[in-house]
């Protein structure tokens, strides 16, 4: 009871000045990393992302060294997301130029170096870790993020450079969309693509190092990827997916954050993935035009009608339908009665079926119909193709057949 | 360029000279790998033509508009557009790639992509206008697209997407129209609806440059023609350079004689 009214009062902000600071930096670091994280996803480079995080923890490892050997403190969070920055950038640029110079592929560069830097980051880490002084520095949170103790300038930082991150990504947006939809169009509109997709890495950059002290390295990767396909299922357009991506990143982010200091046990950075996580599985499951729900709704629908069709056209001609499902469609639309023979309305919608195939057969010979009878696929109605006037000719056609034959 | 080119006022240049073509490209060679795509191809556009690019597949014709317009990288050559490099016309050059270069999953509608056609004049900050769109639903009305300006663009047939693409070209209001296999793959009624606008931005002096496949429609539908098979073998007006002798050359054992025989037939 006690935690829920302090995360009741975490969300509201008023669990202190530090945990409200430490929660707003932890949405507006969200914020930008749905955002960019969007981009990422639409050019199909989430495991590029995946790679530069992993290239920070060198850079925090050698940062540390450096402001000792200076005779700093060590543990200052600029001074180390400076140092995580420098070795994420040439984690990047590294991937990059395997990527063009080589017969690599980019998976093998995205393997080669995240595993070198992630395995000489935590080279780096133990040798910290068995000197004096660097068993306390706190390293190796960088690997899952905390947001325990966390100094008060530190999290206005972090809310600043988020903040900053979001606009950058906002600046970038119609570049970036030009080259994840149509790279070959945006070359020849004169948009540099391998800059573009430099900046859009750096973005990516700028979140991870920003999210070091709050989700870590090893998880930064959820939070920009996964916003952004739960966005995707809310919307067609790309703008708009931007714009949920980020509120998804910056809600999970918030409430995580908040979570994180009213539960003491709990970390930030796992319970930030977790709630982005769930927003994913609620979309993936309600999402009204591409959900799990949805897609089984229209499957089945659609199943119905091609029943009702097909069972119509057998009645029509008289065959025995064995097909449960048929049946049962048929008995549910009031076409069979429980019996098995048609009902008054069954034997008019069967009538209407044949004629219907008989007016698409007609359409199919007319050449100057060759437009319109290419949507006849057994199910489109000829009503909604056709003009009446279209239909009464066809119709006087058919009865003339059926005159010549009589 | 020479001086006398240029027609210029108190020192200022007012204008380029008319001889500009739209298009020149000399001595083009764009190679993936050690293979030469494209080598050492030349080719000159004049205004107000209608130009197809002929070959076989795998013969570099769509390797050559990427490597004209920069968007694959060249080994050597240069290419000039009105007398310029492209960086600063850009404005006036439109290009319509393959439409299977993209993912037509992508979260937009049709309106979005004809509008992306827009972004050079606008700008990167200021936000789309009223007038962006009726620009835009024109361009539509163009290719007879307009009523599925709402359409999510993954839900239309290849014909559909290619009409899209064109009226993105034509959202550039550009005076080089340069397309890659506009005619592949799609339905009779856009084909037709794409060579009348074609035509159209002909007639309105402006130049067109198609990748094409369709042998029996070249006469038809293009004025000048460029052959390609890996080298050029040769260009020109339609009825003195689209030969069967010119066509054995470019295609060789791979146009069947029956193929051939088709088209002399349809040339009459």
């Amino acid at each position: 009871m006690e935690g829920l009214s302090l995360f009741l009062q975490a969300l509201t902000l008023q669990a202190g000045y530090n945990a409200a600071v430490v929660a707003i930096g932890a949405g507006l670091l969200g914020l930008a990393a749905g955002g960019a994280g969007a981009f990422i996803f639409l050019r199909k480079r989430a495991l590029v992302s995946d790679a530069v995080s992993h290239a920070t923890l060198p850079g925090v490892g050698l940062a540390f060294l450096l402001m000792v050997a200076l005779g700093g403190d060590g543990r200052s969070l600029a001074g180390l997301i400076l140092g995580s920055a420098v070795s994420a950038g040439i984690g990047l640029v590294l991937v990059d130029w395997i990527t063009r110079k080589t017969r690599l592929g980019e998976d093998a560069a995205i393997g080669a170096i995240l595993s070198v830097f992630f395995g000489a980051g935590i080279v780096l880490l133990t040798v910290i870790q068995n000197t004096s002084g660097g068993r306390q520095a706190g390293l190796e949170s960088f690997l899952l993020g905390s947001t325990a103790g966390m100094l008060f300038d530190e999290a206005v930082m972090i809310a600043v450079a988020g903040g900053i991150t979001a606009a950058l990504v906002f600046a970038m947006r119609r570049p970036m969309t030009l080259v994840a939809f149509d790279p070959e169009f945006a070359a020849a509109n004169g948009v540099h693509v391998q800059r573009t997709d430099l900046a859009m890495m750096g973005l990516a950059l700028l979140v991870t190092v920003i999210g070091l002290k709050v989700v870590g390295l090893i998880l930064i990767i959820a939070l920009l990827i996964i916003p952004a396909v739960a966005a995707r299922f809310w919307t067609e357009r790309v703008g708009r997916m931007i714009w949920i991506a980020s509120l998804i990143g910056g809600l999970s982010g918030f409430c995580g954050a908040a979570l994180s200091s009213a539960f003491v046990a709990l970390p930030a950075g796992p319970m930030i993935v977790l709630l982005c996580f769930a927003l994913f599985t609620f979309s993936l499951l309600f999402s009204p035009g591409r959900g799990a729900f949805a897609a089984l709704i229209a499957r089945r629908r659609f199943q119905h009608r091609v029943h009702i069709r097909q069972g119509l056209l057998s009645m029509a001609r008289e065959e025995p339908i064995y097909d449960g499902l048929t049946l049962s469609v048929l008995r549910r639309g009031g076409y069979l009665n429980p019996d098995g023979t048609p009902t008054v309305n069954g034997r008019a919608a069967a009538a209407k079926a044949v004629l219907d195939e008989a007016r698409w057969k007609v359409a199919r010979s007319r050449r100057q119909l060759d437009r319109e009878t290419g949507a006849d696929d057994g199910l489109t109605r000829i009503e909604t193709v056709l003009t009446p006037d279209q239909i009464a000719d066809i119709d006087a056609q058919l009865a003339l057949k059926k005159g010549g034959v009589s | 360029m020479s001086p006398l080119e240029l027609i210029a006022d108190r020192g200022k240049v007012i204008a380029e000279a008319p001889s500009a073509e739209p298009m020149a490209v000399r001595g083009l060679t764009v190679s993936y790998g050690e293979k030469p795509a494209v080598f050492s191809v030349d080719m000159a556009v004049p205004e107000g033509s209608m130009s197809a690019i002929i070959g076989p597949n795998g013969a570099g014709k769509s390797t050559f508009l990427k490597g004209s317009l920069g968007i694959v990288p060249k080994v050597a050559g240069e290419a000039r557009f009105f007398g310029k490099p492209l960086d600063r016309v850009r404005g006036r050059v439109a290009y319509v790639p393959q439409r299977a270069s993209v993912d037509w999953d992508f979260p937009a509608r049709v309106i979005d992509v004809v509008m992306m056609g827009l972004y050079r004049q606008i700008g990167l900050f200021r936000p789309f206008g009223k007038s962006n769109r009726s620009q835009a639903i024109d361009c539509l009305e163009r290719v007879g697209m307009a009523e599925f300006a709402q359409r999510q663009i993954g839900q239309l047939s290849g014909g559909q997407q290619q009409r899209v693409f064109l009226a993105r070209a034509l959202a550039q209001n550009a005076d080089l129209y340069l397309l890659d296999e506009p005619f592949a793959g799609v339905d009779m009624a856009t084909e037709s609806a794409i060579v009348s606008v074609l035509k159209g931005l002909k007639s309105e002096g402006r130049t067109v440059v198609a990748v094409h496949h369709d042998l029996t429609t070249v006469r038809s539908y293009f004025d000048r023609v460029a052959l390609i098979n890996v080298r050029k073998l040769a260009e020109g007006p339609t009825d003195t350079t689209f030969t069967s002798e010119a066509l054995q050359e470019t295609y060789g054992g791979r146009l069947a004689d029956t193929q051939l025989a088709t088209l002399q037939q349809a040339n009459g």
